[in-house]
């Protein structure tokens, strides 16, 4: 009995040892496939037009600073002009964002009146029409009324961002006590005055992860940014990438190819190493019920 | 004293979600609105010149259904391309999702160094799109490391034409759209395992299941409201796939125009003719089809609840 029983654990064992290994080499496959692009990015950002040309390689040289040097200082793309109008629009939309729908999802949460579960319902309906039924509109009123060129269209619809919202009811829900604002209007302090002072504070982890999602969102949006900037100057990250592709490939120093990727997600990347842990966090906390 | 507890506090609920649905009336509603009036009308330019807006009826939408000379609808056939790229990506996503979520919650398995796993997986998802497609060009273009590797090798001994054939396309484009998102279905996913009351996994231990039976008996009915959201919520996402075989492509949908997407043909229309008509009888089609998918949405999770 107990030989037939610690035959049969050893048996049990062999058997979770194995899928064990099985599932460790699956995980490491997927990681090496997520990772390898990137990682070839990185070495072959280091690395010369001519030591591109003749073949592969695994490891870094010590051309960064050259590539870098030559991408950065580009007459056609003008990359540093581009950092810095992908971080004005992306970094506006994400502020917008992230405090007009903390303020929408207050707005229904906290009070009481007659249209809110109208409200609400509506909200949750058109969170996913998708934002392409209504490009062909927006492009035609913005060539109409000579709004391309200008950020402020592509900044200000951020303000109705209904997922944003749903992720800020759903966090005010589980941390927002309603006996906090009792106690702030009975001190006097007025409604909006309580919301920027008390309530806010109180989200900060929830708007912290959303600034993080709504700026990646923007960041490396293309499809509306490139119908609508169409000035060199004006031009944002994407709209540039995309443009490398379509300019004559034979004739480019490929190291500077490799150099424009590379600062196109750099900025996301290193807040990404940063800040992984409550970024995956907040992958979940709103789109999963309790 | 006693007045003000009566105090309503209703405007400032109005108060407070009037910019939302201020904004979205007029950077939303008001261009959807304008672009369903569009496609009742002919209104492009040609050249210089400016033709319409002229009042045509459904004259768009036929045209959009009106085979060309060669036989074929281009609206259905780049619906078909969006369609198998999807599939091409969305399957093996679920699905490996589906098996890392049960890897990374079993209790049996106990997998170490989850945080990394989960950080490299979930890295993808927040790349810029036409920038990883840049990339991939690079990578997989007749002079690129893959190429190299290959012809080092002794694979081939010409370089491989990865952009020259509709399969390779396709496969690299599900490939991009594979890596961008199983890790974000594996999070969603193995959120919904750990939300399955824990006791359900026990008694069906007591009972004698194994790990397959109790996967197919307990796990994947209790998950099945989730998996649904998730493919639905992933299927609206395909159908506005642009930004990877735009940029992959160069716009082309190389070869033969057999990786145009849905999304590709609009941008097209709204590029430097600015055929708003045509433009508009395709987003509304768009939009008819995100709207049957959407019902799906709403039922899969109001029959949570």
């Amino acid at each position: 009995m107990t030989v037939s029983d610690s035959a049969e654990s050893r048996r049990a064992h062999t058997q979770l040892l194995v899928l064990r290994i099985i599932v460790y080499a699956i995980l490491i496959f997927l990681s090496i496939l997520c990772l390898f692009s990137f990682y070839m990015l990185f070495v072959n950002a280091t690395r010369t037009n001519a030591q591109l040309q003749g073949g592969f390689a695994l490891l870094p040289r010590g051309h960064f600073m050259e590539n870098l040097r030559n991408a950065w200082t580009d007459a056609s793309i003008n990359i540093p002009r581009g950092l810095v109008n992908s971080f004005l629009v992306a970094g506006s939309t994400a502020v917008l964002t992230t405090y007009f729908s903390a303020l929408t999802a207050y707005g229904i949460h906290a009070y009481d009146f007659k249209c809110k579960n109208a409200a609400f319902t509506f909200i949750m309906a058109i969170m996913v029409i998708p934002p392409q039924v209504s490009a062909t509109g927006f492009v035609q009123l913005c060539y109409k009324y000579g709004l391309t060129n200008r950020y402020w269209p592509l900044i200000l619809p951020g303000i109705a961002a209904p997922v944003v919202f749903f992720y800020m009811k759903q966090y005010m829900e589980s941390v927002l006590p309603m006996e906090i604002v009792e106690a702030a209007r009975v001190d006097g302090c007025g409604e909006f005055r309580t919301f920027n002072t008390i309530v806010l504070p109180m989200l900060k982890p929830a708007m912290a992860v959303q600034l993080i999602f709504s700026f990646v969102q923007s960041w490396n949006n293309y499809f509306l940014p490139s119908l609508l900037l169409t000035k060199a100057e004006k031009k944002t990250v994407p709209i540039m990438i995309a443009q490398l592709r379509s300019a004559d490939y034979s004739k480019f120093d490929m190291g500077k190819v490799y150099m424009f990727i590379l600062l196109a997600i750099l900025p996301v990347l290193i807040v990404y190493i940063f800040l992984s842990k409550s970024i995956i966090r907040g992958v979940t906390a709103g789109s999963v019920k309790g | 004293m006693k007045k003000k507890k009566s105090i309503s506090y209703a405007k400032w609920g109005y108060l407070f979600i009037l910019p939302f649905f201020l904004a979205y009336f007029v950077f939303t509603f008001v261009p959807q609105a304008l672009t369903i009036y569009n496609s009742f009308f002919e209104n492009y330019r040609e050249g210089l010149t400016q033709v319409g807006p002229n009042f045509v009826g459904l004259r768009n939408y036929i045209q959009l259904f009106t085979p060309d000379a060669n036989g074929s609808i281009d609206v259905l056939k780049y619906a078909g391309n969006t369609m198998i790229l999807w599939v091409l990506g969305a399957v093996p996503q679920i699905v490996i999702a589906l098996l890392l979520a049960i890897f990374f919650t079993s209790y049996r398995l106990r997998i170490r160094g989850q945080q990394f796993f989960k950080t490299v997986i979930y890295m993808p998802n927040l790349i810029m799109a036409s920038a990883f497609s840049m990339l991939f060009f690079t990578l997989f273009s007749n002079v690129g490391p893959i190429n190299q590797i290959i012809q080092a090798m002794g694979w081939s001994d010409v370089p491989i034409d990865f952009f020259a054939k509709t399969v390779t396309v396709r496969a690299l484009i599900s490939l991009m759209n594979f890596l961008m998102w199983f890790g974000n279905t594996t999070i969603l996913l193995m959120a919904g395992i750990m939300g399955i009351d824990q006791s359900l996994f026990e008694a069906a231990n007591l009972d004698g299941a194994n790990a397959i039976q109790t996967f197919f008996k307990v796990t994947l009915p209790l998950l099945m409201p989730i998996l649904v959201y998730t493919v639905i919520t992933a299927l609206i996402g395909g159908l506005q796939m642009f930004d990877v075989p735009q940029v992959l492509t160069g716009g082309a949908g190389t070869p033969n125009r057999t990786s145009t997407t849905l999304v590709m043909f609009l941008n097209n229309y709204l590029g430097s003719s600015k055929n708003y008509g045509m433009a508009g009888a395709i987003s509304v089609i768009i939009f008819i089809i995100t709207g049957v998918l959407s019902m799906f949405v709403y039922r899969s999770l109001t029959k949570k609840d």
